[in-house]
C-alpha cells in the first residue's frame, strides 16, 4: 500500500487526493505532483529507495519542494518505515493573507 | 422537455430533498478547465451552503485538459475523473455552450451571483510583431494543438504538411516539444490515441522530416521540463542534433543552474544528448534540431508558392545579465536563415479581455491581488472589484502545469473566504442575487441552448463508442454542430 492509499484509508487530507479515489490527480501514474509529501525525518527518508528519473521529473514541478520530498504514490509502506512522519506542503503558506482588509470599490 | 424545464425540476428536487440553507452563497465560475474546476471543488468544500455554477463557451468541459494535452499523453488526462466528480456534486451545475461576452455579459453575471470567478484562461497568442508574420504556413502552436486535438474552432485549419520537408518551431517550452513530437512520431504510434482523425490523415501524408526547435537563449534557459525532454529525445527513428558549442556555460549560467533544479536537470539531458551525438546518418531518419541563441527577425515569402512562408531569418543573440540572476537575449547583428515551409510560433498564449473587465494589456492578465480583481493596474489596494475574482492563466499568465492551478485556486478561494468573513461580499442571507434561476431565465430568454453535464456525458459516451470501433480511446466529435446535436 502506498502512502497515498494509507492516507485515504485513515481519512487524512492529502492535497490533490479526491475523496473517491485513492490517489492524486493522475491516480498514481506518475503524471502529476499533487500527492507530494515531505518526509519529516531524514533517517526515514534515507531508508526509502531512491526516486526513479520519472519520479524526479514530477518532483521537479512539485509545490514547496524540499530535500526530503517524495511523491506519496511512490512510497510503499513496509515494517521498517513504522513511525515515519509525513508533512503536506501548505499552499497558503506562500500566499499568506496578511490580515490586510481591502476596501471594496 | 426543454433543457430549461429539466434544470428547473432538478433545482426543485434539490431544494426539497437536500439540506441546502435557504440562502445559498451563489457562485459562478467562468471556465471549466483546471483553474475553474479546482476553484469549484474548493468552494464547494469550504462553503457547505454554496451553490456553484460553472459556465464554459464549449459544449465540452475541461479546457486544455481536453484540447491542449497531447493525444499521446493519456495519463495527464486522468484528472478529468476528479473534475467530473466536482461537476456531479449536488450543489454544482455545469452549463456548456454559454459564452461570457456574448451569451451573457460580465455585468449581468455579477448581478446574478454573489461571487464570480473568471477562470477562462488564454485563448489567444503573443505576436512576434515581425515582417511576414501573416504569411500562410505560419501558425501559432495553440491553433496547431487545437487542430490535432479536434477543437471545433480549428477543424478547418488544414495545415499543409506536404509542401515541405522542414518545419521550424519558435520556442522551446513544453508546448513546442509537444508539437515537434506530434510532427515526428511514427504515425502508427499516433493511430491508437485520441488524436483527431483529420490530423492523423494529414500526418500520415506529411513530407516533414526535419523539425527545428529555436530558442532565443541557451540550453540553461530552455523552458521545457525534464519529462517532456526525455520523451522527445527518445522518439523512435529520430536523430537528435544539438551543437556542443551551444552547451558552453558562463558563470551566470552556472549560477542560474545552481539555483534551479528544473533547469539543471534539463541542461544535463541536453548536454548528454549533444555529446552522444546523432547516430550514423541513415536514410529515412527524421531529424530534430535544437537551435539556441537565435531570435526570429522576419519571415521570407516563397517565390514558387506566393503568399506562403519559405524560411525564417534569424538573428544570433548573446546573453546579457539584467540582475537578480536573469539573463536576456540581445541581438548581435549577425544573421542566418533556415528554409522551411511551415512555422509554428510557440512563444506564449495570451488572455482575451471582455467588456467591463479591468485588464493589464502589457502582461495579458487581469490585475489582481491574491485573486481579487483590481479596478486598474495602479496597484492601489483600495480599488477592488467587489465579488469578482480570477484564477488560473487569466490571473497568473500562461505558465505552469495542471497542478499549478490547484494552488492558484487555493489562494483565490482563501481570498473569497476571507472577504466573506469580513463582510466584503454581500452575506448570502441578505443577498438578493437570483443565481442559477436568474441565469437559466436569461439564457432561455435569449434562446441559448446551455449544455448540462449530462449533455457532455452523452458526447463522452458517443466519442468512446466511436473510438472502440477504431482501437482508439475515443474519436472526438469535431464540429459544433455534431457536439450540440449529440448533447441535447
Amino acid at each position: 500500500m502506498s502512502m497515498l492509499e494509507a492516507a485515504h484509508e485513515h481519512d487524512i487530507e492529502l492535497e490533490g487526493k479526491d475523496e473517491m479515489s485513492s490517489s492524486g490527480a493522475c491516480e498514481g501514474s506518475l503524471a502529476c505532483s499533487t500527492c507530494h509529501v515531505i518526509v519529516m525525518d531524514v533517517d526515514y527518508y534515507n531508508k526509502l529507495e531512491d526516486p526513479t528519473d520519472e519520479e524526479n521529473d514530477m518532483l521537479d514541478l512539485a509545490f514547496g519542494l524540499t530535500e526530503t520530498s517524495r511523491l506519496g504514490c511512490q512510497v510503499i509502506a513496509s515494517p521498517e518505515l513504522d513511525g515515519m512522519r509525513l508533512a503536506i506542503p501548505s499552499a497558503t503558506r506562500n500566499f499568506a493573507v496578511d490580515g490586510y482588509v481591502p476596501k471594496p470599490h | 422537455m426543454t433543457a430549461m424545464a429539466i434544470f428547473r425540476s432538478r433545482t426543485w428536487l434539490s431544494r426539497s430533498f437536500s439540506s441546502l440553507s435557504s440562502h445559498p452563497l451563489r457562485v459562478c465560475v467562468v471556465g471549466s478547465g483546471p483553474a475553474g474546476m479546482y476553484t469549484a471543488e474548493k468552494m464547494l468544500k469550504a462553503h457547505q451552503g454554496a451553490e456553484v455554477d460553472i459556465i464554459d463557451r464549449l459544449p465540452t468541459p475541461f479546457g486544455l485538459v481536453r484540447s491542449g494535452v497531447a493525444p499521446d499523453h493519456p495519463e495527464t488526462k486522468i484528472v478529468t475523473n476528479q473534475f467530473s466528480r466536482v461537476a456531479q456534486n449536488d450543489r454544482c451545475s455545469f452549463f456548456g455552450n454559454v459564452t461570457l461576452g456574448s451569451s451573457i455579459s460580465l455585468s449581468e453575471l455579477r448581478n446574478l451571483y454573489d461571487v464570480v470567478v473568471l477562470a477562462y484562461g488564454a485563448e489567444s497568442d503573443r505576436a512576434l510583431g515581425i515582417p511576414g508574420e501573416d504569411l500562410s504556413g505560419i501558425y501559432s502552436a495553440r491553433e496547431f494543438v487545437w487542430w490535432y486535438n479536434g477543437h471545433p474552432d480549428c477543424r478547418n485549419l488544414s495545415p499543409d504538411l506536404k509542401n515541405t520537408d522542414t518545419a521550424v518551431i519558435l520556442g522551446q517550452g513544453n508546448v513546442a516539444l509537444d508539437v515537434a513530437r506530434i510532427l515526428l512520431r511514427p504515425t502508427e504510434e499516433l493511430a491508437t490515441t485520441d488524436i483527431a482523425c483529420h490530423a492523423l490523415a494529414a500526418l500520415e501524408q506529411s513530407s516533414i522530416r526535419k523539425v527545428y526547435l529555436v530558442g532565443r537563449r541557451g540550453p540553461a534557459q530552455a523552458a521545457c521540463t525534464a519529462k517532456e525532454l526525455r520523451e522527445i529525445l527518445g522518439t523512435k527513428k529520430v536523430q537528435i542534433h544539438i551543437k556542443e558549442e551551444d552547451l558552453h556555460k558562463s558563470p551566470e549560467d552556472e549560477e542560474e543552474l545552481k539555483n534551479s533544479r528544473i533547469r539543471k536537470r534539463v541542461y544535463e539531458l541536453l548536454s548528454k544528448a549533444a555529446t552522444t551525438g546523432p547516430s550514423l546518418p541513415s536514410s529515412g531518419q527524421r531529424e530534430l534540431h535544437f537551435v539556441f541563441f537565435r531570435k526570429p527577425d522576419s519571415f521570407s515569402e516563397s517565390a514558387e508558392y506566393p503568399g506562403h512562408v519559405s524560411g525564417v531569418h534569424l538573428e544570433k543573440t548573446v546573453l546579457k545579465g539584467v540582475g537578480s540572476g536573469k539573463q536576456i537575449a540581445v541581438g548581435s547583428g549577425q544573421f542566418e536563415d533556415i528554409e522551411c515551409g511551415m512555422v509554428l510560433k510557440s512563444v506564449g498564449y495570451k488572455s482575451v479581455p471582455v467588456p467591463s473587465l479591468p485588464f493589464d494589456h502589457k502582461n495579458g492578465v487581469v490585475p489582481n491581488a491574491g485573486g481579487r480583481v483590481m479596478s486598474d493596474t495602479s496597484g492601489d489596494p483600495e480599488l477592488i472589484e467587489q465579488g469578482l475574482y480570477v484564477c488560473g492563466w487569466l490571473k497568473r499568465g500562461p505558465t505552469g502545469i495542471i497542478g499549478t492551478n490547484l494552488h492558484c485556486a487555493e489562494e483565490t478561494v482563501a481570498s473569497i473566504s476571507h472577504d466573506l468573513e469580513h463582510g466584503l461580499i454581500a452575506s448570502p442571507s441578505t443577498s438578493t442575487k437570483p443565481g442559477r434561476e436568474g441565469l437559466l431565465q436569461l439564457l432561455d430568454d435569449r434562446n441559448v441552448r446551455a449544455v448540462p453535464f449530462s449533455g457532455w456525458e452523452k458526447i463522452d459516451c458517443e466519442e468512446r463508442k466511436l473510438g472502440s470501433l477504431k482501437g482508439k480511446p475515443r474519436v472526438k466529435l469535431g464540429s459544433w454542430e455534431d457536439l450540440l446535436k449529440v448533447a441535447v
